[in-house]
């Protein structure tokens, strides 16, 4: 049986790894080389590293960096941040990224994703959805692009079950409404995403306890949880996350 | 010196820096002198195997005489798959043959990929998994699994609602579904032992 992915993430902005809250009064959180590295000898069941400088435009200068925080994570390694073609996509690969998450360039292109799948295979395109609780119709969630400066017209189910059918082989889906309040995951979001698509769903935004990481895992349904500030900052190590979960009766990695 | 087959396709840097985070000498190249003098030699892969195998090119030739005069060989993931004999990914396609069978699809009636960390069962005694603890769990990328044709090649098991090869061997010749680069601790082990085969074949010689 798979086991429940723990993931911690690495917003990367001029070489720091930082998080704010709500996208926004981003603190500084570390090195990106150390930060990966630790959480690869921690027993981390991923890592996910985001340019978030880049937000618009792919950043050819990030590739150093994704070089060097490869070189000591021997763990599945996910790099994201303004990648808009499939050249940006093989460059990462080679740089030491084993899948490459996708966001605005999906959302205006959406050709991308499936023009990904073709040539690198779907278990390397994740698709990253920014969502937001939609101001008019409640119940419903709008995608937002551009490091979630920009709403637009998408609903994120609809967008999800589009993505899977184009090739997308899993989704990163981050609730901007919950990001770094620590209050928990949105798993209404979640499961709503979960239950309209097959492929691995990754919950993101939200963390703040252990019972968070059980809640989305068995309300949100998802695969897979992504943290950043709980670990960053220290509150809990990866092995307490699993040992927890564990406890729990969710079968992980340890 | 361990040669990590560049052909051009994914991750087949995190190998090389999986082999060198263990103390391993290891380097990228598709040179048949580099492949010919190699202690062994690492044949990793994320791509479809039609694709793969078109890459690799005429460095198959190079890989498979290497392999049939004793040289060790691990293949990963696609890597692994184009040891058989062939696989349909994408249409038929012949693989190097160097172990029978062939790869085909995970059945439906479950998530495809199958991705993310599942437990290894090795049999007893394998070199490859020396050291390891009877269960594991290493981490899987894939679509379509090899059905082995050679029943003592076999050496460990993986279940995703059917029991599959997760690894195989074949005198000098190691395979794996799952990626030792990127299971943690496990993995590495995996690589080290690879290692320390390849040294005392070189012994040998």
């Amino acid at each position: 049986m798979l086991t429940k992915r723990i993931i911690p993430c690495l917003d990367v902005k001029d070489n720091r790894v930082v998080k704010g809250v709500h996208f926004l009064n981003l603190r500084d959180a570390g090195d990106p080389v150390e930060l990966g590295t630790r959480y690869s000898e921690e027993g981390a069941d991923e890592l996910v590293f985001l340019d978030i400088t880049a937000t618009i435009r792919f950043r050819k200068t990030i590739i150093e960096l994704v070089e060097k925080v490869a070189e000591n994570v021997f763990i599945p390694f996910t790099v994201g941040g303004g990648v808009q073609t499939i050249e940006q996509i093989d460059t990462l690969l080679r740089s030491g990224a084993e899948k490459v998450s996708i966001n605005t360039a999906a959302v205006e292109n959406p050709k991308l994703i499936a023009k990904a799948a073709e040539r690198f295979g779907n278990q390397c395109v994740v698709l990253a959805i920014d969502a937001r609780r939609s101001k008019k119709q409640s119940g419903k969630w709008q995608v937002c692009v551009k490091a979630g400066t920009e709403p637009t017209e998408l609903d994120v189910v609809e967008w999800a079950v589009k993505a899977e059918k184009l090739g997308a082989g899993e989704i990163l889906l981050t609730s901007m409404d919950a990001d770094g309040t620590l209050a928990g995951y949105d798993n209404k979001l979640n499961k709503a995403v979960s239950d309209a698509v097959d492929i691995p769903v990754i919950a993101s935004g939200g963390a703040g306890k252990l019972e968070h990481l059980y809640d989305a895992i068995i309300d949100g349904d998802v695969d897979a949880v992504l943290m950043a500030s709980i670990t960053h900052f220290g509150n809990y190590t990866i092995n307490q996350m699993k040992e927890y979960l564990k406890t729990r009766g969710i079968p992980v990695n340890l | 010196m361990i040669i990590v087959v560049d052909y051009d396709i994914g991750n087949v840097k995190s190998v090389c820096n999986a082999l060198r985070h263990i103390g391993c000498e290891a380097k990228l190249s598709r040179l048949p002198e580099d492949i010919e003098t190699a202690s062994g030699l690492v044949l990793p892969g994320v791509a479809a195997f039609c694709y793969a195998v078109k890459a690799l090119g005429r460095e198959a030739e190079s890989v498979k005489k290497a392999a049939l005069s004793g040289k060790p060989l691990l293949g990963i993931c696609v890597g692994y798959q184009m040891l058989f004999e062939q696989s349909c990914e994408y249409g038929v396609h012949k693989g190097l043959g160097l172990i029978k069978g062939k790869v085909v699809p995970i059945p439906a009636g479950r998530v495809i990929p199958h991705m993310g960390w599942n437990i290894v069962k090795p049999s007893p005694d394998m070199k490859l998994f020396a050291g390891l603890e009877k269960e594991k769990h290493f981490y899987f990328a894939h679509s379509f699994y090899a059905e082995v044709a050679d029943p003592d090649a076999k050496i460990a098991y993986t279940d995703y609602g059917f029991d599959f090869a997760a690894s195989v061997q074949k005198k000098n010749i190691y395979g794996t579904q799952f990626h030792p680069e990127k299971s943690g601790p496990q993995g590495l082990r995996i690589l080290k032992n690879f290692a320390r085969i390849c040294e005392r074949g070189k012994q040998k010689c």
